[in-house]
């Protein structure tokens, strides 16, 4: 299906406007993310109003989307449609908390930090497309 | 007990409320979810046509700190991990995102929006994890500042 060049622009703005969120909510500061994950230490419980935030917006997004078979730029809105609580979530979300906890990186943040310039976000970014690779690898091979 | 001293709601809110227009933006135009593991992770494998918005957000994700800095320095980043550590951590997040269909983005914020229980299950899980391994690495073992 060919994409029009706006979707190709709201797509860019989403990104940038995600980017910036992230930057200016204190989520891209991974020293941040460990203090709201520390619940025996000095809690940050910031991060817990970023969601609450994120969420009340999408919220109402979501719930116009969902009554629309396309977009306001004709493309099919997909919602995922799978309700299935299987293994592989589960053991997914597991790895990824492991993972999460380990250094305070998220995706999102990840690419943030890798425009920062950031040799680390580098490092993280690098690893973490390789560990995207091999689930394709395992998951080819299912 | 709870660090009064940076916590920080009004900017926590209002990148919150950035981010949920950004994932407001995607679904209402482009009829996609904003789940960065899942835009970076269908880059892998998917066709020209759908590769292209996959590419224009990243480019935007990417470009947020450099148009930040044309107003403004960048506010504080602070990386404690060793690079053994992120080489590990990012090994597990990529493999795991994909595994579960999803990170912070894709569950917490878009499928918590449309009330999914799939992924509501998910972000209660990784945040478990999450603070299990901060408490384990930072007072139990002592591995991380």
């Amino acid at each position: 299906m060919k994409i029009p060049t706006l979707a190709i622009l709201t797509a860019l703005l989403s990104g940038l406007l995600f980017g910036l969120g992230l930057l200016f909510s204190g989520l891209a500061n991974p020293a941040k993310v460990l203090a709201f994950l520390d619940l025996a230490g000095l809690w940050d419980i910031s991060l817990a109003f970023v969601m609450a935030g994120g969420i009340s917006i999408s919220m109402i997004a979501f719930t116009i989307a969902r009554k629309r078979s396309a977009s306001y730029l004709g493309l099919p809105v997909q919602i995922p449609s799978n309700r299935q609580i299987d293994r592989p979530l589960i053991i997914g979300a597991v790895l990824f908390g492991i993972g999460w906890g380990l250094a305070g990186i998220c995706p999102g943040p990840a690419v943030v930090l890798l425009g920062a310039g950031s040799l680390q976000g580098i490092i993280f970014v690098v690893a973490m497309l390789i560990g995207m690779g091999l689930f394709e690898v395992v998951n080819a091979r299912r | 007990m709870i660090d009064w001293q940076h916590f920080t709601p009004v900017s926590a809110l209002l990148g919150g409320a950035m981010i949920g227009t950004a994932t407001s933006i995607l679904i209402l135009c482009n009829g996609r979810i904003a789940g960065i593991s899942g835009i970076i992770g269908g880059l892998i494998k998917v066709t020209h046509a759908d590769r292209i918005w996959r590419i224009a957000f990243i480019v935007g994700l990417i470009s947020a700190p450099l148009i930040w800095q044309m107003f403004t320095v960048l506010p504080e980043i602070t990386i404690s991990a060793s690079p053994g550590l992120l080489i590990l951590s990012g090994l597990i997040v990529g493999f795991g995102t994909r595994l579960g269909s999803g990170c912070t983005s894709g569950h917490g914020i878009c499928g918590i929006s449309r009330l999914s229980l799939r992924s509501i299950v998910a972000t209660l899980t990784f945040m478990l994890t999450g603070f299990v391994t901060v408490y384990v690495m930072r007072h139990l073992l002592g591995l991380i500042a």
